[in-house]
């Protein structure tokens, strides 16, 4: 499945409204961990079909970063029945993502 | 017994790497322990690299560091996503635990675990990191546009990390226990000039404040032992370093700051078959392409070493 550009408008519907485990990646251009970061997110999204990849361009979405707690860059946030249930920072490998997604999926 | 490897390699920034790309390519099928999150060493959360020789345009760290890992990739290096949570190096094998206690056996090890922010040590530190709370200016400086931030330290990268926020922050205070900076004179100066930074002088950071995140921090004067609040929504902290090498400081010596010793210009640790390289070691240089350089000395100490040992032992125990 492929990895889907949420907003302000849709983060409601789309990630905390959804039936199964979403993971956020939240992104901005000027943020080089972020560019690692897209691909792996990419396959993993291949990887996982039962699980939901979105992302959110934190610059054109400040509030909904702000009202998520988002100050930090990058920020995975993995969300089940509309709540935050981990949330990580900083770059990370892919191994240790699935191994994140293995657990709370 | 389960295989006993000829190198096990603990890190995976450009010592650890360069060490198993060298390896690699002398045959020796390095096992690389990448660490779980951190995979990628320091630079994976840098911007622009732009002193790393034979990239004329600069590159990204993480970019940089993919290459490098290709590029042990390319040549037969196994590479494991998981940290290497305990370790038996006084043997003649070596034994190297993963994080769901496999093990791995080897006649050698490369230490290249690097060295991490230090922390403040504060309880509330680490519950409002990535709230506010931040060792990355280039990375959270923008979500603190308009907004009061504090650095914490007073050397070079707490310099430069202030004066990179103040094009953000509505101020930027830079809080350092002592009453002048260590920093260099030109960044020093750099930062004397801009009318967004402030100093608060002779203070260290009591406490961080905030439910959610980060709403102020307690400042306690070094002198008087006055407390005080500083309003700021970010906090970044420029303290130094610590080398990593919690893992291994009850089996290879290492000084008082923690750094693994090496004897003299080789990578060899106080334990044979044990090599050091790269951050961990390294308590002047600390650059990328030292860190590499070091990593490939480990590799080929360790290659001399393992030929000793078969030179030695010419009907060797099986591996």
């Amino acid at each position: 499945m492929a990895v889907t550009d949420v907003t302000e408008k849709t983060f409601v519907d789309e990630v905390l409204m959804a039936g199964q485990l979403v993971v956020v990646d939240y992104w901005a251009d000027w943020c080089s961990p972020c560019k690692q970061i897209a691909p792996i997110i990419d396959e993993l999204s291949r990887e996982f079909v039962d699980v939901k990849f979105v992302k959110v361009d934190t610059n054109t979405n400040p509030n909904l970063a702000a009202e998520q707690g988002v100050l930090s860059l990058p920020t995975l946030q993995f969300i089940q029945g509309g709540r935050v249930v981990k949330s990580l920072t900083g770059g990370k490998t892919k191994g240790a993502l699935k191994k994140v997604i293995d657990e709370l999926r | 017994m389960s295989t006993v490897h000829d190198v096990i390699i603990i890190g995976s920034g450009p010592a650890g790497y360069t060490a198993a790309i060298y390896a690699a390519r002398a045959n020796l099928k390095p096992v690389v322990f990448e660490g779980s999150f951190e995979g990628g060493g320091a630079l994976m959360n840098t911007t622009e690299v732009e002193n790393y020789p034979g990239f004329a345009e600069g590159i990204m760290g993480p970019e940089l560091m993919d290459q490098m890992r290709k590029q042990a990739e390319r040549f037969g290096a196994e590479l494991i996503t998981d940290d290497a949570t305990a370790v038996d190096l006084t043997g003649e094998v070596k034994i190297v635990k993963d994080s769901y206690d496999k093990e791995y056996h080897a006649k050698t090890v490369i230490l290249a675990m690097g060295s991490g922010y230090r922390k403040l040590g504060l309880p509330d530190e680490e519950r409002l990191s990535g709230r506010g709370v931040s060792w990355c200016a280039t990375c959270d400086g923008a979500f603190f546009r308009d907004k009061p931030i504090a650095v914490i330290g007073g050397g070079d990268s707490a310099v430069e990390e202030a004066t990179f926020l103040s094009r953000f922050g509505s101020k930027v205070v830079i809080v350092h226990r002592r009453d002048e900076l260590r920093a260099s004179k030109i960044m020093q100066d750099r930062a004397m000039r801009d009318p967004k930074i402030e100093f608060a002088w002779n203070s260290v950071v009591e406490r961080i404040n905030g439910a959610n995140s980060v709403e102020s921090i307690t400042l306690k004067d070094t002198h008087t032992g006055e407390l005080r609040d500083l309003d700021v929504k970010g906090v970044f902290i420029a303290i130094g370093h610590d080398p990593r090498s919690a893992l291994v400081k009850d089996q290879v010596h290492t000084d008082a700051e923690g750094y693994v010793l090496v004897d003299g210009r080789s990578t060899a640790t106080n334990v044979p078959g044990v090599f050091a390289c790269g951050d961990l070691v390294d308590h002047t240089y600390r650059q990328a392409i030292t860190a590499a350089g070091s990593g490939c000395s480990a590799a080929l100490d360790a290659e001399r070493y393992l030929q000793a040992l078969e030179d030695a032992v010419p009907m060797a125990v099986s591996a």
